[in-house]
């Protein structure tokens, strides 16, 4: 059974205690009624569906029943770090030791080789 | 068949008496037969092995949320202090005890029948407390060995390092949700919806039978 560690039980728990909830960190606009149809469809339909890492919301349904945000590895079904709703993403570089080649897919393909944030090679 | 209601009272069912109202007393002594109270699993026992299997008298159950600057209050309310870490419970020693769900919510059990609302209401600090006495059913599951039987629907890690003498977890068994607490060592107080208490005796009850063979 996978363990996923909920930052508000402070623990690794059982994963039959969480429910998925989507993509995280996707931005609703402040002003729906004023952004166009495009922006619209970005914010309402388009998800990233990378292979690699994604950013997800979590719920520990039958546990606190708080959400928070993880990052995961979607072709390892790692997850590589779980935190508090409302928290910034994590720096994604820092797992890409642990997350293997597919970490990467979802960097912009300019830095793709940029492993330590420096010059490109 | 001690479910069964008590159909030769031809008297109405509700009179302007105080004599009709449903006491307070949580037991079910002294209640009129026309009101009498049945629970969903009155009279079932499940006793195989040194296992055995409880089901709990009716108790006075609070749904509380509140936000950190309340709690203060809430415990002095409450007569004990609301337990701040996850997994954690408070007991004032008399019945009365509280069980840690989340950040900002609580389980309150008072075994006694006292009224946990009343309790709560003259507090100001913002707060939402729901009486859910009669939502929940409580089973015991007591005996050496209890959380091998628990542990049969329930995923979570059992042992006494990881869940000591006083924790308490919102948490599963088989296909529903529970609230587990761990009075004892070798016991454990399992609280489920009143509509899934078939279920989770009826999972319980074979439990104990495999955890004891
Ligand atoms: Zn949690």
């Amino acid at each position: 059974m996978l363990l996923i560690r909920c930052p508000y039980c402070e623990e690794e728990r059982p994963e039959l205690e969480f429910r998925h909830a989507g993509e995280a960190h996707v931005v609703r606009s402040s002003d729906m009624a004023e952004i166009s149809d495009e922006a619209f469809e970005q914010f309402f339909f388009i998800r990233s569906n990378p292979k690699g890492i994604v950013f997800e919301r979590w719920r520990h349904l039958h546990g606190c029943a708080r959400f928070f945000n993880a990052a995961r590895d979607t072709v390892s079904d790692r997850f590589l770090a779980t935190y508090k709703a409302g928290e910034p993403k994590p720096d994604v570089s820092k797992f890409a030791a642990d997350a293997g080649p597919a970490a990467y897919a979802n960097v912009p393909p300019a830095e793709l080789n940029d492993r330590e944030g420096g010059a490109k090679q | 068949m001690p479910t069964q209601i008590d159909v030769s009272n031809t008297s109405p069912r509700r009179t302007s008496s105080a004599k009709q109202n449903v006491p307070a007393d949580p037991s079910h002594k002294g209640q009129d037969k026309a009101l009498r109270r049945t629970g969903p699993l009155d009279g079932r026992i499940a006793v195989p092995g040194g296992l055995s299997l409880t089901v709990l008298p009716p108790a006075s159950r609070l749904s509380l949320r509140a936000p950190a600057g309340s709690v203060a209050d809430l415990s002095a309310a409450l007569g004990m202090d609301l337990p701040r870490s996850p997994k954690t419970s408070a007991s004032d020693g008399k019945g009365r005890f509280a069980l840690w769900l989340g950040p900002d919510e609580w389980l309150v059990v008072d075994e006694a029948g006292g009224d946990l609302v009343a309790a709560c209401r003259a507090v100001q600090a913002l707060h939402s407390a729901v009486d859910i006495s009669h939502r929940n059913v409580g089973l015991l599951v007591s005996g050496q060995g209890a959380a091998n039987a628990v542990n049969a629907g329930c995923p979570q890690d059992l042992s006494l390092q990881a869940f000591p003498v006083g924790a308490c977890s919102r948490t599963v068994l088989g296909k529903i949700e529970m609230v587990l607490y761990r009075p004892s060592a070798d016991s454990f107080r399992i609280e489920c919806w009143r509509s899934f208490a078939d279920y989770a005796h009826a999972f319980l009850a074979e439990a104990i039978a495999d955890a004891s063979a």
